[in-house]
């Protein structure tokens, strides 16, 4: 019993490792996509160089990001069943024909362009790229579409009855539809188009603080904080709507969240801050604003919360871990809130390239989408606890029948592996980034880079637009 | 229609797709030591950079088409095969990022080749020891996996390891024939008739070992009425070597690509022969094994639709990126 209870947490361990780490890459690849598409276009529309060259910088970005997403993804397609193989029986008639579908949409579309998308600007024609590089795009999103579904049926599970060892689905529309997804999806489509939108300003800032103010850095600069004018607003009412929608399905998710004990009568407080102690069944030092909470969850101001004691204790998620998740996800969507209406009183005054506080501010603020991202997941997941399917299955019974030597063994290799691979990947990353994209008319290269990758060797306005090819 | 063989068939499909496409671009890496020029480096992986990500999704549906349509295998085979799989998806990730990082790198050069060879032959390697400790057997119980870790270690299964590198080596070396030319070519030529030797020869080792391995198998090739239809494969392979023998004199271009081809698929013939749908695991048939009807019906339809586009799109890929790849050539983005 003993080892199973090791070869259980440890499982968890690994698998909360690998898919952390697998969620930052298509985080960024999905945003750089569709930000891709949208420069190519503009360039096709307008012929304006400068879309031209930010179309290929980022173009190199998003390759190191997406192959990266690849590797780490494939590793997640076989972790269900080599860690989660009594989830994978139990569940996999629904959770299977989802990732499949997942593959077939989505994998391959993205996998099947790529090659056109990154080596083909002068293999095919200028429209024909286009059509790849939206299809890569596209691809992305779908990806987004079915994965979500598949985790939002594990959240908020419907359309299915259990027969035997094993889920029969009975109507496969409710199963995509179930009532979380809506709002999962578009909570984590607009997240990554958020944290894309960060690291592309943060890049913006570097090189304007370095001196460089080629039109090429102010428009994408520009472009990244429009976007983000919009949509952090637009995520924290998302936000709050996932928020709502939880308390109905997952009712001990959002106690846990707000580090409720009581359920209170004629409305209830907002804790800003505490330590919610699982033991002592209290949250400790708590600041609270009276009638927040109710107000917040409930849009109304006394509308009633369920609290933790009202869950039997097996059946409650861990407070003190999803309470401070949480707060770090909302705490930091607000100041991004805060920096896009920065970003856009200084446009208005025409100080947008020059305020060097305000460029500091958004350099600082380039990987907080990712601990974000995080943040908000470790809330969905943690928050989900103890069950792997919500109030269906629970976790316990989910692991595989393998040693916790195995599993241990395993999730070393993975913390040495990635660690290795992925920081020398973000290293590159970096330094691309730091290189920032070709300056007008020239085709000069970095000295600390290898030609081979180059593109600014091959200018577009250039391309003969040969199909000759071989 | 029976929809569990149909969903087994695709399965088979997928698996066969995998190794003939992903076969010649891991093979790459295993030739890459004999090649230890830069440049010749740069050509032999420029030939498949714009496919290579494709070629790998072929395993990912091969995975999640076991998922969808047969949960109950998914995890007992996954289980059992623990550690071999999770060191080929570790060498997989050595070998993808290398393909990103190489071309970026330049004084860390060296050892994302390293990368790319160890990531290459070890995911290779660790294939082939799947297949085998599956041909091997997997013990089961109440459904689920009941045997220990190290199951999978076994000289059987080393074997069949070591062949898949040979195998796959083969295919990168044919593939390398028909992308490039002049003095890198040349050379080419000159190690692809040894590779068909040790080819032939461990077909012939893995044929004799594998129905000694197991008792059933050996009762479904010689026992039964298959007999006389596999009767016609060992003619077959040695008509490909023939074939193979010729065209290299003649330096003939694509055909030792289709030759090494032959092998792969008359190879995979005897594999699935091999497994018996009344018993893919002990004491369990593939009916067994299936997911409900409502499972594998929302997903076949699909499948029916979506595969053949893929195929299509898959196609035009290698189209636009048919033709040899060049020294100094660097179609990277
Ligand atoms: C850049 C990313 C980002 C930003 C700025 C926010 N979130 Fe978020 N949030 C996510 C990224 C994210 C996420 C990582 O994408 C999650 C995890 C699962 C999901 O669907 O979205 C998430 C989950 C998540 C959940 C959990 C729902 C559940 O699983 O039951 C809630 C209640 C919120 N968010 C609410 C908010 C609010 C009120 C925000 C604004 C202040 C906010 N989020 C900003
Ligand atoms: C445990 C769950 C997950 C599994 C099993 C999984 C599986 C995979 C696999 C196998 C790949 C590589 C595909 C290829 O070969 O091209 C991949 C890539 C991708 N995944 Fe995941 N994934 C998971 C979680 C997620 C989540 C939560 C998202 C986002 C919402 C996501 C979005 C993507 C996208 C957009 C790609 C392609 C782009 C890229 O690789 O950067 N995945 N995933
Ligand atoms: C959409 C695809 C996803 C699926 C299908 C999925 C599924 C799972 C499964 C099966 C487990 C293990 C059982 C459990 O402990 O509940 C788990 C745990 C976990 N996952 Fe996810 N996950 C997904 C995405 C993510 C992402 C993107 C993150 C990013 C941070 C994440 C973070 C975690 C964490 C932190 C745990 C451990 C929770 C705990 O044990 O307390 N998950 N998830």
């Amino acid at each position: 019993m003993q080892s199973t209870q090791e070869a259980l947490d440890l499982a968890r361990i690994q698998f909360a490792f690998t898919v952390s780490f697998h969620i930052i890459f298509p985080a960024l690849s999905i945003g750089l996509a569709s930000f891709i598409a949208v420069l190519e276009g503009a360039w096709l529309k307008t012929g304006k160089p400068v879309y031209k060259e930010l179309c290929l910088f980022w173009s190199k970005v998003f390759a190191v990001a997406f192959g990266m997403g690849v590797v780490s993804g494939v590793v997640m397609s076989y972790e269900f069943g080599t860690n989660w193989g009594g989830f994978s029986s139990f569940a996999g008639p629904i959770t299977g024909p989802l990732l499949t579908y997942e593959v077939m949409t989505a994998f391959f579309l993205e996998a099947g362009f790529l090659g056109i998308m990154l080596f083909g600007w002068n293999k095919v024609g200028r429209k024909a790229h286009f059509g790849a590089t939206l299809m890569v795009a596209i691809g992305t999103l779908i990806s987004t579409f079915w994965i979500l579904a598949s985790n939002s049926w594990m959240q908020t599970p419907q359309g299915f009855r259990i027969e035997g060892d094993h889920v029969v689905p009975v109507d496969w529309f409710a199963i995509i539809f179930n009532p979380s997804f809506p709002y999962r999806l578009t909570h984590m489509a607009i997240a990554a188009f958020i944290v894309a939108g960060l690291v592309v300003a943060a890049t913006g800032a570097w090189h304007l603080l370095k001196g460089r103010r080629d039109p090429a850095i102010k428009k994408m600069f520009s472009m990244a904080l429009w976007l983000l004018l919009v949509l952090t607003p637009v995520q924290a009412i998302v936000g709050d709507a996932h928020g709502i929608n939880t308390r109905e399905h997952q009712p001990a998710k959002i106690a846990a969240i707000e580090g409720l004990w009581d359920t209170e009568q004629g409305g209830t407080a907002l804790n800003l801050f505490g330590i919610p102690d699982m033991e002592a069944e209290t949250t400790k030092y708590a600041v609270s604003i009276p009638h927040l909470g109710s107000l917040i969850l409930t849009h109304s101001w006394d509308g009633e919360i369920r609290g933790l004691k009202s869950f039997p204790k097996e059946d409650r998620p861990n407070s003190t871990v999803v309470f401070w998740s949480f707060r770090i996800m909302a705490g930091l969507g607000v100041l991004m809130i805060a920096m896009s209406a920065a970003a856009w009183m200084l446009r208005r005054r025409g100080r947008l390239y020059e305020s060097r506080w305000f460029l500091r501010f958004t350099l600082a603020m380039g990987p907080t989408g990712f601990i974000t991202l995080l943040a908000g997941w470790v809330t969905t997941e943690a928050g989900r606890q103890p069950w792997v399917v919500y109030g269906v299955m629970r976790t316990a019974d989910a692991v595989s029948p393998v040693t916790a030597q195995q599993v241990g063994v395993s999730l070393l290799v993975f913390v040495i592996v990635y660690t290795l691979v992925f920081g020398t990947g973000i290293y590159y990353l970096l330094k691309l980034l730091k290189h920032g994209p070709a300056l007008p008319g020239t085709t000069t290269r970095a000295p600390d880079m290898d030609d081979a990758g180059h593109t600014a060797r091959r200018p577009l306005s250039a391309v003969t637009q040969s199909i000759e090819g071989a | 229609m029976d929809l569990t063989l149909a969903w087994a068939a695709i399965i088979a499909l997928g698996v066969l797709m995998y190794v003939v496409l992903d076969g010649f671009d891991l093979g790459i890496g295993i030739l890459f030591p004999l090649f230890p020029d830069e440049h010749d480096r740069d050509v032999m992986m420029n030939t498949v950079a714009p496919v290579w990500d494709g070629n790998e999704t072929w395993l990912v549906l091969g995975g999640a088409g076991l998922f969808a349509a047969f949960p109950m295998l998914y995890s007992t085979v996954l289980s059992a095969l623990y550690l071999p799989l999770v060191l080929m998806l570790v060498c997989l990730i050595f070998r993808g990022v290398s393909f990103e990082i190489r071309a970026k790198a330049s004084r860390t050069k060296h050892l994302w080749d390293l990368a790319f060879i160890g990531g290459s032959a070890g995911a290779t390697f660790f294939q082939g020891v799947a297949l085998g400790a599956f041909l091997d057997g997997i013990p089961v119980a109440d459904g689920r996996f009941s045997g220990d870790a190290f199951g999978w270690f076994t000289p059987f299964s080393m074997f069949t390891g070591a062949a898949l590198v040979v195998t796959y080596a083969l295919l990168g070396c044919c593939w390398l024939i028909a992308k490039t030319e002049g003095d890198l070519q040349r050379r080419f030529y000159r190690i692809v008739w040894p590779l068909t030797v040790l080819q032939l020869a461990t077909i012939a080792v893995v044929s004799i070992w594998t129905p000694f391995q197991d008792q059933g198998i050996a009762m479904r090739w010689f026992d039964s009425p298959l007999f006389y239809r596999l009767l016609p494969v060992p003619v077959l392979v040695v008509a490909c070597a023939w074939i193979m023998r010729r065209s290299i004199r003649s330096r003939h271009e694509r055909r030792p690509f289709a030759m090494a081809l032959g092998f792969v698929l008359l190879g995979f013939a005897g594999l699935v022969v091999s497994i018996s749908p009344q018993e893919v695991l002990p004491g369990v048939s593939l009916w067994d094994a299936a997911a409900p009807r409502s499972s594998q019906l929302f997903t076949i339809v699909g499948a029916a639709v979506i595969l053949p586009v893929i195929v299509a799109y898959t196609t035009l890929g290698y189209w636009v990126f048919r033709g040899k790849v060049r020294h100094g050539e660097h179609h990277y983005h």
